[in-house]
């Protein structure tokens, strides 16, 4: 029964197989000609299109780098680990809470976190740059870090308690009878014993902050403080038909996830498959 | 008392995420409410209250209705191309004549949702682009040079060039859900219906289909979510134009807002947005809880 083969036998299975071919092509190709034309200059994507370069412009790669790709991914690292840091300890802690309260209260918590599931980015986006300004956080870091943190806190909660709940209370018990505070227990035994949920968490936060784009753009004011999906935006208006440099500058904000995904293909997918929640 | 002192202790976990949620999410949300009921410039230092104007003045906005035509076509084209055609392309490269190669395939589907969007949409502006874009290109190379298109340029054309950029990106994810949803399945269902002589249809429409409704659900609501309130590909491919032919709700929402400058009016079309996007959610978000006491 089990088929050995590539390439199917039957003429459907065929027909099948050229499709996901082309649908391949389709994918693979306009991603293969970004990476080719970012080593040609202007004449040369210009005046032919789907050829290689004749010449290689690898100062093509140092030029948008010093043209200001490189500050903005400085930005990106910033706000992509402290929004980690921030998401990961915030979202833990809150899920021991809930886990540990007795009564009513806990599922309460539990509830308001996930109210805001309902709540799309954009009906906030509004005010909330209102209140940045008026908190005198616009134009810092902040602008974007809380904003993300705040979107975040939902789905990891939901997905850090689910697995919170699972882990046995046998551990639990016998630090209780030693004396432990909540937080050895937490500190102790619930965050080491949950390396893989967190790391799920770690995944799908670092995609959200590194990729984010309507926040960053609407909330932030200054333009040193732009992340690299803002950043590529003002760099294409700023450099207008050196197109092989903004070519450049994608290639390099696509590197870390990029990087990432081949060396950890497996928990990237399952991490970005249990965000299905909410995309 | 013992409780009630753990309780203290535990309930200060929560602390953290109840105070940011309050004042980044829910105070927010609770302000746009407010807003929309006023008038009042970003530089403003009052605002005036308009009672029901701004709600009004969204009934007779001929670019809301614009606006709302362009997500309704963003939500039905993404359902057909991403959800329906999602399902059928897991289904078959989860099938056995594609082992070996299922899972270059996927890898390779996978990729476009790892960029960013705005890497994505200058992607599609080199593919639109009239002069050396690769369709025009592409058109002229296989000597259909009558097919070639001002594409973004063109208010005809450029909302479903817009869509079309959504759908070369997510739809790989989407596959994923569905692939990952179908390994679900007890193999022995497929099984017993090879042996009771079902063929690959009728085993995808009898087995495939009721068992990842759950999953078929979740993605709907997702992407119906994501096309009310898609933002970046209009805001970065388009702007709106040509004219308004490629206007969104929260591209509306965003010019009336920090173009305009009628910070008031833009959140009563922030408030259309929350009451249409948070009925879809919660449906999703009640099934979900039900699929998960369905799992254990």
């Amino acid at each position: 029964m089990k088929s050995k083969r590539i390439i199917p036998r039957s003429f459907s299975g065929i027909l099948v197989f050229l499709f996901l071919i082309i649908l391949v092509f389709l994918i693979i190709y306009p991603l293969f000609w970004i990476i080719i034309s970012s080593f040609k200059d202007y004449q040369g994507i210009y005046q032919d299109v789907w050829g290689l370069p004749d010449e290689w412009h690898f100062e093509n790669y140092t030029r948008a780098w010093d043209r200001g790709i490189s500050q903005y991914f400085v930005n990106s690292i910033i706000v992509t680990i402290v929004t980690l840091v921030g998401v990961v300890f915030v979202a833990s802690a809150a899920s021991f809470g809930i886990v540990q309260l007795r009564g009513k209260l806990g599922n309460i918590v539990f509830l308001i976190t996930m109210g805001c599931m309902l709540l799309s980015p954009q009906v906030c986006v509004l005010p909330l740059f209102m209140l940045l300004r008026s908190l005198g956080l616009n134009d810092t870091y902040f602008s974007m870090i809380f904003p993300y943190i705040a979107f975040r806190l939902p789905i990891s909660i939901m997905l850090i308690r689910s697995f919170f709940v699972g882990i046995s209370k046998e551990l639990e018990e016998a630090a209780v009878i030693d004396g432990a505070s909540l937080w050895t227990i937490f500190s102790r035994i619930y965050v080491p014993l949950s390396k893989p949920i967190i790391s799920t968490v770690i995944i799908m936060t670092v995609y959200y902050a590194w990729n984010e784009f309507m926040f960053a753009t609407i909330l932030v004011d200054s333009s040193a403080l732009r992340t690299i999906p803002v950043g590529l935006m003002v760099f294409r208006d700023g450099l207008m038909t050196e197109w092989g440099v903004v070519m450049a500058g994608m290639v390099i904000s696509c590197i870390p996830l990029i990087v990432i995904y081949l060396f950890m293909s497996k928990s990237f997918i399952r991490g970005l498959t249990a965000g299905s929640v909410k995309g | 008392m013992l409780t009630r002192k753990r309780n203290f202790g535990a309930f200060l976990f929560c602390v953290p995420a109840l105070l940011i949620l309050a004042v980044f999410v829910y105070l927010p949300l609770f302000e746009n409410i407010i807003f929309s009921f006023q008038s009042f410039t970003l530089s403003a230092k009052t605002r005036e209250f308009v009672g029901l104007d701004n709600y009004k003045a969204l009934f007779s906005d001929p670019i809301i209705m614009q606006s709302l035509f362009n997500n309704v076509l963003y939500a039905v084209i993404s359902i057909v191309m991403q959800v329906g055609f999602g399902l059928v392309i897991a289904a078959v490269l989860e099938d056995v004549v594609f082992r070996k190669t299922e899972s270059f395939f996927r890898t390779i589907f996978f990729i476009p949702t790892l960029l960013s969007m705005t890497v994505v949409c200058l992607l599609f502006e080199f593919v639109y682009n009239p002069q050396m874009g690769l369709l025009n290109s592409f058109l002229e190379l296989i000597g259909l040079e009558e097919a070639t298109h001002i594409w973004l340029g063109d208010s005809s054309l450029a909302m479903l060039c817009v869509i079309m950029v959504s759908q070369w990106q997510s739809y790989g994810y989407i596959t994923m859900l569905f692939i990952v949803a179908i390994q679900k399945i007890p193999s022995e269902l497929y099984e017993a219906a090879i042996v009771d002589g079902a063929g690959k249809l009728r085993r995808f429409f009898s087995i495939t289909c009721p068992m990842v409704r759950q999953m078929f659900f979740v993605t709907m609501v997702t992407t119906v979510v994501g096309a009310f309130t898609v933002f970046n590909e209009p805001y970065i491919l388009t702007g709106g134009g040509p004219g308004t032919a490629t206007m969104v709700l929260s591209l509306h929402m965003y010019q009336t807002g920090f173009v305009k400058n009628q910070m008031g009016y833009a959140s009563t079309i922030a408030m259309l947005i929350f009451i249409i996007t948070a009925v879809l959610s919660s449906i999703q978000f009640f099934s979900f809880g039900k699929e998960r006491e369905g799992d254990r």
